[in-house]
């Protein structure tokens, strides 16, 4: 099976209509020894159902658990089945970039949609229409806020290590230097940046909460940062963002993040959503795709992808960042999800997830031998010590729950709205069963 | 239409959560935010009819013809998506331990082996996300390969001037000068002008093969050997796969690494501009320089994004991949260019093609001399194609070829469908021809008329603002 819609018959046809005899007519421009002369070493073509049990058999292999306790990147939080069904949709779904605004201005206003949710998400007042995910996010901010003199980037120690691994092969592409601010309590260790902040360094990134999932002294942070002449870059948690304090609020230049707990699944890590959004003095310096609002031939609003003249396909080498395609429908998901939850809904599932994160990292700290590892106030996440680690977690896996995540540091729990009273009392019990045999 | 803000009713919501059966947790004072952000307040049904509205403003694969040259728009088959939204794929977190995503390393290991066999490499990431973000991650592949050797000298990538945009940005954000060679008339690389370039400071080539015109370079063998000589890797930019697999491999045609998109050639849906997913593969002499996840993996790999890559999208092309099959595969590609090249004849005669000789996959017509009779641009007739229900091809590209319409039809159009298109290009050249400001004007009955766009980029209106 191919999908090819040309029956033998009208293929036969069209090779008379070109003047070819066979097929390999066509490919006459290629040198014969080079052609495959053999058939693939691959299997038989399956029809469709011989697929779906092929890869739902896949499917069965990994497991899939009732109640997920880990987060490090990757959050379970509830799908409304209305963010499932709008960008499964077949036209938002088949369509490609809107380069043709005549028949494209249903893709284009969702995305100058969702432009305005991640601003006002943010504070920012310019948001683009997404890059790959949050560490690219992070990688293409250092990269804007690089110029002739200031080269240097600075990333704090507790961000996600991926983030920090990304960032550092960007800046090895470009053979600029990045540095480890290093962490203290769980957090960045402000007398270290200090020190390290000089006229070369171009920028600093903070996540927030960070990858412990501990509160950073954001404001100080930025202050730090701006008294030095660098750039400040926040990494946030977009589900946060309906309780905490805006990057904005908090000073910084330019506001990133990973977009995936804004609806989008797990799915083993991909596709997920990097948002970036700065303020109106630096949009021509943002890279990627940006919607813009205009009016038609009579007068009419219309919506079109604007400011391309900072894009690969214009300056080619001298360009801000050599991305093309990029996260649209995952972005289309995002703002159905935003719009679903609303400004209320938002605080909402921020504010329980936070909740049931206090109400475990409390069960567990009350078993003996269990205590939080950082003093300061975290939001979903958090770090415990864990005796006989594997062995407590392994019995979580065989109930169904997948427990946190074994860190250097200890174990990295997480919660969200979607853990019931009951699953956490359950989890907190089987921990303490494990304890104490 | 009005936008979602603009239909926002204060205290209007969808019911989604329970209420929350733990104890609060106090957020310290200084860590709350000051305002809500003003997310739309909207019911389902609102919600529903609003992209409804959207959705039916947009074009896809599904509503009708779409040649846009080089993007390969072929039909998305609906069992992929299926496979994707399985909980078993969908709802598995990618730090869960290794023996609870067997399912998950195994769909990569199958993808692998397909791909792999394809294009006649051995090693292979999905870890990129996108055909440019995979440019990234193979010329990081170059980089790291010359440095492991000491070699420091080499500081060039060379990109024909026909090449796509990302890959001169690539090269730059790998910190490479881009050395611009100019193609021969048909697009393919000219010899002694690769000749003059290479040297001791050759990194390496970035090269699209067939072309962006559409050609097969017949002579790519003598200039993956050039290269080789003077020391640098040969990149095969994988756009163009389409053409040609199953029928002759990039890795026999003398490349080192290659991306493959797997939303162009492998056939998952293009999302309105993503996401995408990029496979990478390379010869096994440049596998210990692939990225890996430094919290899934371990540290000391390079990395190009978090996690694995967009795992869901391989789920996708890998169920296409399965259905085709060892022939099916190349009967795809057969019959993508049999599809450009009956399309191309069909038109010819009004439009001319810029090459009057067998295409691949994709052709490009040049439209300067009808211009220089008519007035009539390549952009009047992208734009009056738009009123018969049709996507216009791509336009002003590549750059080597004036007044260009790019058209790639792909395997998955009917020769109805391909017979119908190229009635419409005959109509909308005869139109030209005597109603030529009827074309200046078009569209004239799609969504909106032409945009204005200097005014969009002059005093830029990026987001709503509440009045």
């Amino acid at each position: 099976m191919s999908y090819v819609p040309s029956t033998p018959e009208q293929r036969r046809a069209m090779l008379d209509a070109v003047g070819a005899e066979t097929y390999a007519d066509l490919y006459r421009d290629v040198p014969k020894e080079m052609l495959l002369d053999r058939q693939l070493d691959l299997p038989e073509g399956m029809s469709e159902l011989e697929a779906v049990r092929t890869m739902t058999a896949l499917a069965e292999k990994n497991k899939v658990f009732q109640t997920v306790l880990r987060g490090a990147g990757s959050y379970d939080h509830f799908i409304p089945a209305i963010v499932k069904s709008v960008p499964a949709k077949e036209e938002f779904l088949t369509a490609y970039t809107p380069y043709q605004a005549e028949m494209s201005q249903g893709v284009l206003q969702s995305i100058f949609e969702y432009q305005t949710m991640i601003c006002e998400l943010t504070g920012m007042d310019v948001s683009n229409a997404s890059v790959y995910d949050g560490a690219t996010a992070a990688a293409e901010a250092a990269a804007m806020c690089r110029d002739r003199k200031r080269r240097v980037t600075l990333i704090s120690a507790a961000a996600h290590p991926d983030t920090i691994n990304t960032v550092r092969t960007y800046c090895f592409g470009t053979g600029d230097e990045l540095k480890i601010v290093p962490a203290k309590d769980g957090k960045t260790d402000l007398d270290a940046l200090k020190e390290m902040l000089d006229g070369t360094v171009a920028s600093f990134y903070v996540q927030q909460p960070n990858f412990y999932g501990q509160f950073e002294d954001a404001d100080l942070l930025g202050e730090l940062v701006h008294a030095a002449g660098a750039m400040y870059v926040m990494g946030c948690n977009p589900i946060s963002l309906g309780l905490v304090k805006t990057p904005r609020e908090c000073g910084a230049d330019i506001a990133v993040g990973e977009g995936q707990p804004l609806g989008l699944p797990m799915g083993f890590g991909g596709p997920y959503l990097g948002f970036m959004a700065t303020t109106a003095k630096h949009m021509r310096k943002l890279p990627g795709r940006i919607v813009g609002e205009t009016v038609d031939s009579k007068g009419k609003r219309a919506y079109v992808l604007s400011l391309q003249a900072r894009e690969q396909h214009i300056r080619r080498e001298k360009a801000s960042s050599n991305i093309c395609s990029n996260e649209a429908l995952c972005a289309l998901t995002a703002a159905v999800y935003l719009a679903a939850m609303g400004p209320n809904g938002l605080r909402e599932v921020a504010r329980q997830s936070m909740a049931k994160a206090h109400y475990l990292a409390e069960a567990l700290t009350a078993i003996d031998g269990i205590e939080l590892v950082y003093p300061g106030p975290f939001f979903h996440e958090f770090v415990t010590t864990l005796p006989k680690a594997q062995e407590v977690l392994a019995a979580l896996e065989e109930n169904g729950i997948l427990g946190g995540l074994p860190i250097a540091e200890g174990v990295l729990w997480c919660a969200t709205e979607k853990a019931d009273k009951a699953s956490l009392d359950r989890t907190a019990a089987i921990v303490k069963e494990v304890l104490a045999k | 239409m009005k936008l979602i803000f603009e239909k926002s009713v204060p205290g209007r919501h969808c019911s989604l959560l329970p209420k929350c059966d733990v104890p609060d947790a106090a957020l310290p004072e200084a860590l709350v935010r000051q305002t809500a952000p003003a997310l739309p307040e909207l019911s389902e049904v609102d919600l529903s009819r609003h992209y409804t509205e959207l959705n039916q403003r947009v074009h896809g694969v599904n509503c009708g013809f779409y040649p846009l040259g080089s993007c390969t728009m072929k039909y998305n088959p609906r069992v992929d998506e299926d496979m994707a939204a399985l909980p078993g794929f969908a709802g598995v977190h990618p730090l869960a331990p290794k023996d609870a995503v067997q399912g998950c390393l195994s769909v990569l290991d199958t993808a692998k082996t397909y791909l792999c066999e394809i294009t006649g490499m051995d090693g292979m990431t999905f870890q990129p996300a996108a055909g440019a973000h995979g440019e990234f991650t193979g010329v990081l592949l170059i980089k790291q390969y010359h440095r492991k050797r000491g070699d420091f000298k080499r500081t060039k990538i060379i990109v024909p001037d026909s090449a796509h945009g990302t890959n001169p940005a690539t090269a730059a954000m790998c910190g490479f000068e881009v050395v611009n060679i100019p193609s021969a008339p048909d697009g393919c690389v000219d010899l002694e002008a690769l000749k003059a370039v290479l040297g001791d400071d050759t990194a390496g080539l970035m090269l699209t093969n067939p072309n962006t015109v559409g050609i097969f370079d017949e002579n790519i063998l003598e200039i993956t050997r050039l290269v080789h000589e003077a020391g640098g890797l040969c990149y095969y930019d994988g756009a163009n796969l389409n053409a040609v697999m199953g029928v002759v491999r990039p890795g026999d045609m003398g490349f080192d690494c290659i991306h493959m998109n797997l939303h162009k050639t492998f056939a998952t849906p293009h999302g309105g501009g993503g996401p995408g997913a990029c496979a990478v593969g390379c010869k096994a002499f440049l596998e210990e320089f692939l990225p890996a996840s430094a919290l899934m993996q371990g540290e000391g790999r390079l990395q190009v994004r978090s996690f694995m890559g967009n795992f869901l999208v391989v789920v996708r092309a890998l169920t296409y991949l399965l259905t085709l099959g060892r022939d099916g595969i190349p009967e795809a590609a057969q019959n993508a260019v049999l599809n450009a090249n009956y399309l191309m004849r069909r038109i010819q005669g009004t439009f001319e093609p810029a090459f009057d000789r067998v295409c691949m996959h994709e052709f490009v017509l040049d439209l300067s001399e009808y211009k220089k009779e008519t007035g009539v641009s390549a952009l009047d007739v992208a734009k009056a194609l738009i009123d018969y229900g049709m996507h216009p091809p791509t336009m002003y590209f590549p750059m080597i070829v004036h007044e260009a319409l790019m058209l790639e039809p792909t395997e998955t159009e009917s020769k109805e469908t391909l017979d119908w298109a190229a009635d419409v290009f005959r109509e909308v050249y005869a139109r030209g021809k005597t109603d030529p400001d009827y074309l200046h004007g078009a569209p004239h009955h799609a969504q909106i008329g032409r945009p204005d766009e200097v005014r969009a980029s002059r005093n830029p209106v990026v987001r709503w603002t509440k009045p």
